[in-house]
């Protein structure tokens, strides 16, 4: 059990800057996922925290430790891979039991530890086989057996389930997020999926480019992300956008563009204030566009094209044509709704995002 | 396989693979008949009314018989082994830290050492045993078996390091990481786990390796003279012609009896030696 803390963190490689200063606390029994598109540095800051890459400027500290320069071996971490990285030639149970024969571990407490493992994670019966006898599953199980008999003070994950096909992946999902629970060890996931992101972490880190975009838990992320690549990269289908212009007087503005307008709410309109006769970007997720009745404040509908109906059993998408822009809305699956209806939509007022145009920061 | 009609399959598979077969086979079906056959039968015109060239009617053991008994064919015989097998265990264990190396540390200059290895293995024998010879003078090693033990790793060495070189990048690097994660050195990672991985890999470097210098002719012409130091190769065509005269019959015993070995060694190991080839991995 141990906090990991990233101080400064920095990667280059020749002369691209793959992390820049990146500074997290990961807490003790914590989960915390990073999240990003491929090539966000997301990876690199795990090996970094692993070991198996070199630090270029900045430090990693796991406990009161700074383990810059100590090998992955004496850094009391397991890692899982993508591709499970289990050892061809040797059968699951030397897989599991070959960390524990590296340090030394009597026969006897290697063979407990092994059951025990083998036992929670339900591979008692595989234990003699080679991993080229598994399925993809029982591999991905073994890869999480090897990690957790070793009782490391942190586990480091890397894209565990993206090898898995989709009704796997979510039951491996659980089944990680079960084990964590159960033993709660510090843990670092990696991965480029937002749902594993949003129903795995405690916490969420998003990054791009090497920076990160916002730290916090997955809900405080989708309903007030810090800017407009957070808004769009958590959820799915993802947060529609559209630059609009704000015009008007400080308390009756209106955010508006071709084909599409509405009367900015008063407890946004502060904010807004100083972007009168200025682009901003509204964001508006799809679950926020609602079918307008009489009952909605008529500044905050506006009407759209349906194009495309796209009918998922517990909710049916509407793609829409809004003026020149495209639009999805999620809405009940009750709606009966066809190619080229005229329908009218409301907002909810406190479902609003507006984001700088130029510095896309969430205002 | 080839899909749609018969005969499609026949012009396009069985056929030229048949044509294959038999050309390939040809030479050791005519070296096996030969060692059988009685002189009489060797050298009869071949107007003659009885010429039997692909087969004979009154097989013999009289060429074997003389090849062992009357040429040192028996000491060449252990000499190509003992050589082969010493070259090839240098060559493989050089070959496969070398490779390993190559492949995986970053180290400056690595890739041009690679190139560099690479461009040895090119330079021709024929060229290159005019310097070793001289080498090979001055270390006083003429006409022993280290002559050839130490100057087949000149080529064996560069064609191991490639062939292994090859093998080590198609395994995932996340095993040896693993490996180092769950408390193995680097040294250790690589011996538990790359290695053993690597099997397949190293086993037909060796196979190819031992094949080469079981083979190999000019370096043994040249660095050995007295008969009690030849190889195989060398022992057979340099006792068995003489002159202008063949012993076809003892000359045709020698290759056969001295390629067994490596069919032998061929046929144990086949299957690791297809595996090496096509590199198949799987974690």
């Amino acid at each position: 059990m141990a906090r990991v803390l990233l101080r400064s963190l920095n990667k280059m490689f020749d002369a691209t800057h793959v992390v820049k200063d990146v500074n997290l606390e990961i807490r003790d029994k914590e989960f915390l996922v990073l999240v990003g598109p491929s090539g966000c540095g997301k990876t690199t800051t795990l090996r970094m925290v692993a070991g198996l890459e070199s630090i270029s400027s900045g430090e990693v500290l796991i406990g009161e430790t700074v383990v810059n320069d100590l090998p992955p071996m004496d850094r009391d971490i397991a890692m899982v891979f993508q591709n499970y990285a289990l050892y061809p030639h040797m059968s699951v149970y030397d897989n599991m039991a070959f960390g524990l024969k590296m340090r030394k571990f009597e026969r006897a407490e290697i063979g407990k530890r092994v059951q025990a493992a083998a036992e929670i994670l339900g591979i008692q019966n595989l234990l003699v086989r080679k991993p080229r006898q598994l399925s993809g599953g029982q591999r991905q199980r073994v890869a999480l057996g090897r990690a957790i008999v070793r009782h490391p003070r942190v586990f480091l994950f890397d894209e565990p389930l993206s090898n898995l096909d989709a009704k796997l992946r979510v039951q491996m999902r659980v089944e990680i997020k079960k084990l964590h629970n159960r033993l709660s060890t510090t843990a670092i996931y990696v991965t480029h999926d937002q749902v594993e992101a949003m129903t795995l972490g405690d916490r969420v880190v998003v990054m791009r480019d090497g920076v990160v975009q916002q730290v916090g838990e997955p809900l405080e992320l989708y309903n007030s992300p810090a800017n407009r690549f957070v808004a769009g990269f958590l959820g799915s289908p993802g947060m529609n956008f559209a630059a609009v212009r704000v015009s008007g007087e400080k308390d009756s503005l209106r955010a508006h563009k071709p084909g599409f307008g509405i009367e900015v709410p008063p407890e946004l309109a502060r904010r807004l204030a100083p972007y009168i006769d200025k682009d901003v970007t509204i964001g508006v997720r799809p679950e926020d566009l609602r079918l307008a009745n009489g009952s909605d404040a008529a500044g905050l509908c506006f009407e759209g094209t349906v194009e495309v109906v796209e009918k998922l059993g517990s909710e049916i998408l509407l793609d829409l044509q809004v003026g020149d822009q495209t639009m999805v809305a999620a809405v009940e699956p009750n709606v009966r709704a066809t190619r080229g209806d005229k329908l009218r939509f409301a907002l909810r007022p406190d479902r609003l995002h507006f984001f700088d145009a130029a510095s896309e920061v969430a205002i | 396989m080839i899909e749609g009609a018969r005969w499609r399959r026949w012009v396009f598979f069985y056929i030229p693979l048949g044509v294959f077969v038999v050309v390939l086979l040809f030479p050791f079906y005519w070296m096996m008949v030969t060692s059988v056959r009685p002189d009489s039968e060797l050298y009869r015109p071949w107007m003659a009314p009885n010429y039997t060239p692909f087969w004979t009617l009154h097989p013999t053991l009289e060429h074997i018989q003389h090849l062992l008994a009357e040429t040192m064919f028996s000491t060449w015989m252990w000499n190509t082994l003992f050589i082969s097998t010493v070259a090839t265990i240098i060559s493989v264990f050089c070959g496969l830290l070398a490779g390993y190396a190559l492949s995986r540390l970053n180290f400056p200059f690595a890739g041009s050492l690679g190139t560099g290895i690479f461009i040895t293995y090119l330079v021709p024998q024929t060229l290159l045993f005019i310097p070793l010879s001289d080498i090979i003078r001055n270390f006083r090693l003429g006409d022993t078996p280290w002559a050839l033990i130490l100057t087949y790793p000149t080529f064996l060495i560069p064609f191991c390091t490639w062939l292994l070189m090859g093998y080590f990048k198609a395994i995932p690097r996340e095993l040896e990481e693993c490996a180092r994660i769950d408390g193995a050195t680097r040294w250790k990672a690589m011996v538990y786990i790359v290695f053993p991985v690597a099997v397949p890999g190293i086993m037909s470097a060796a196979i190819f390796a031992f094949t080469l210098s079981w083979n190999e002719f000019i370096y043994a012409l040249v660095f050995l003279s007295s008969p009690a130091e030849k190889t195989v190769p060398v022992g057979v065509t340099s006792e068995l012609i003489r002159g202008d005269v063949f012993f076809w019959g003892q000359l045709m015993a020698g290759a056969l009896l001295g390629s067994i070995p490596v069919a032998i060694i061929y046929s144990f190991f086949v299957e690791y030696y297809v595996a090496g080839l096509t590199g198949s991995v799987k974690g």
